[in-house]
């Protein structure tokens, strides 16, 4: 780790006028950062502490929720207006990370954490063109089976580890941020960027914009839905193929339905595709099954992880059959 | 700026670099907590920091001035050993012992959750107000502390043994 100077923030606004420079970062938790840090991927000077602002979880009048970003995930997942109207939400973020990393990590963390790319981790042994831009990627040929089969490039394969922001995505959740320009709102879904040839820029947000926020809209029939999640073991790991779900049936046909999926892509992936096949249809597992393979007609697998197209398009069927079952 | 440390009030280190997990072992003594593999993947480092449990090797010491840590050095009491350490004793909950420090803080963690109502992946019901203390969720909510010797079972029962009890 390099060296760094620490301060506190007191407020957002605080927090944003001793952001000076790229090489700021907010910290939350640090469950990402601190590690990024001891193996200098991450290689701030200087760090604001961003835990002491808004942590309010609190039920919108509308119906909807709202979140401060310094939030920990154990708080937002056990939030009884969670747990009753967003279930998907509460499901993703238990089936991430440990209990303890559940405790210390922010709402707005999660939102940032980085790649869980072994190559992007390796800072002396390998080449990533996240960690240095334009130096090549070692993932592309190397052993790729968690890597992206959707949205990918050439020049990064690399997924997005975020469980949340799969549930959030399916949700349409809306990121509040704060910057010296004044505050903003971002859709979580256009939050995060695709690598094309700058897998380094990850996100739209600008330096030293601080995410305050994350507001999820009204959704009647978010109460069926679920995520499941798909793992090398049942517990404390990473997705090969996770997906979050809601539906609402209309009789036999589906009315509206949200499908977004995770472990596949470099950001929280909303399957619009499906989602457009599926609004008016059957809700029969030929259907659901349709809709999947329509998704997943844009993936690209690499060598290693061509089993993931079959897997995810089986979860995505698995999923909402038993939303159906469940919404008859 | 001091960090509270089994009672004990301790100045914040001066270096913003040292984590939690150093600050308690290199700074203070305190080599109950382990420092297993460093980047939040074993358990190991496990504290309670105001009955919360949470990785002391991805937190940095000074993000806790103000807060309560609890290592394994401040469960016991005149020199008895907390219950759970007994039963981790009694249940053969551990064999090289590495893990244990770690084990413990977080199964009296998980306990405060589960009552709290914090539910796990293998919650049925989400809405359900009180979740039971079952073999499948003590091995889930567990599911942050790894055992190299392989003596999950014998933790599990150590835990059941000490928490099933609703009255407890």
């Amino acid at each position: 780790m390099i060296e760094f100077t620490y301060a506190r923030a007191t407020d957002a606004a605080d927090a944003v006028s001793q952001a000076d420079g790229a090489d700021t970062r907010y910290l939350g938790g640090g469950t990402n950062l601190v590690d990024l840090m001891r193996e200098t991927v991450e290689r701030p000077t200087a760090l604001i502490d961003v835990t002491g602002l808004s942590d309010i979880i609190e039920a919108t009048p509308e119906g909807g929720l709202l979140i401060g970003a310094a939030a920990r995930n154990t708080a937002v997942a056990e939030h009884v207006a969670v747990r009753t109207h967003f279930p998907l939400l509460s499901r993703a973020i238990i089936a991430g990370a440990s209990a303890q990393i559940r405790n210390m990590a922010t709402v707005g963390g999660n939102l940032l954490q980085r790649t869980r790319c072994a190559y992007f981790y390796d800072t002396e042994g390998s080449r990533c063109n996240k960690r240095d831009p334009g130096g090549g990627c070692d993932a592309v040929e190397g052993f790729n089976r968690m890597h992206a089969i959707l949205g990918a490039s050439p020049s990064c394969v690399a997924t997005h580890p975020s469980d949340m922001c799969v549930a959030l995505a399916a949700l349409d959740a809306i990121v509040h941020t704060r910057a010296a320009a004044g505050e903003r709102t971002v859709a979580l879904c256009d939050l995060h960027r695709l690598p094309e040839d700058h897998p380094e820029l990850e996100t739209v947000l600008e330096p030293g914009e601080l995410i305050t926020a994350v507001e999820v809209p009204p959704l009647s029939f978010a109460t069926r839905s679920a995520y499941r999640k798909v793992r090398d073991r049942s517990s404390y790991a990473f997705a090969l193929v996770s997906v979050a779900a809601a539906i609402e049936l209309d009789g036999d046909s589906v009315r509206d339905v949200r499908i977004a999926l995770g472990g596949l892509a470099p950001k929280p992936w909303r399957a619009w595709r499906a989602e457009e096949v599926l609004r008016g249809a059957q809700a029969t597992p030929e259907s659901f099954r349709d809709a999947a393979d329509v998704e997943l007609a844009a993936a690209r697998p690499l060598a290693g992880n061509g089993f993931k197209v079959e897997l995810a398009a089986r979860t995505i069927t698995a999923v909402l059959e038993g939303l159906a079952e469940v919404a008859v | 700026m001091a960090i509270t440390i089994n009672g004990v009030r301790e100045q914040v280190p001066g270096d913003p670099r040292v984590s939690l997990l150093d600050f308690v072992r290199e700074h203070l003594g305190l080599y109950g907590t382990k420092k297993g593999c460093d980047q939040g993947a074993c358990g190991a480092c496990t504290v309670l920091v105001d009955g919360e449990r949470i990785l002391s090797c991805l937190a940095l010491a000074v993000q806790y001035d103000g807060r309560s840590v609890t290592t394994i050095e401040g469960l016991s009491s005149d020199g008895a050993l907390h219950e759970l350490q007994q039963a981790f004793i009694e249940h053969d909950g551990f064999q090289c012992g590495y893990c244990t420090p770690g084990q413990i803080c977080s199964a009296i963690g998980m306990v405060t959750e589960l009552r709290r109502g914090v539910p796990s992946h293998v919650t049925g019901d989400l809405a359900a107000e009180e979740i039971e203390l079952s073999f499948d969720e003590v091995r889930e909510r567990m599911s942050g502390n790894l055992c190299r010797c392989g003596a999950h079972n014998g933790i599990v029962d150590a835990i059941n043994v000490v928490y099933a009890e609703p009255s407890r």
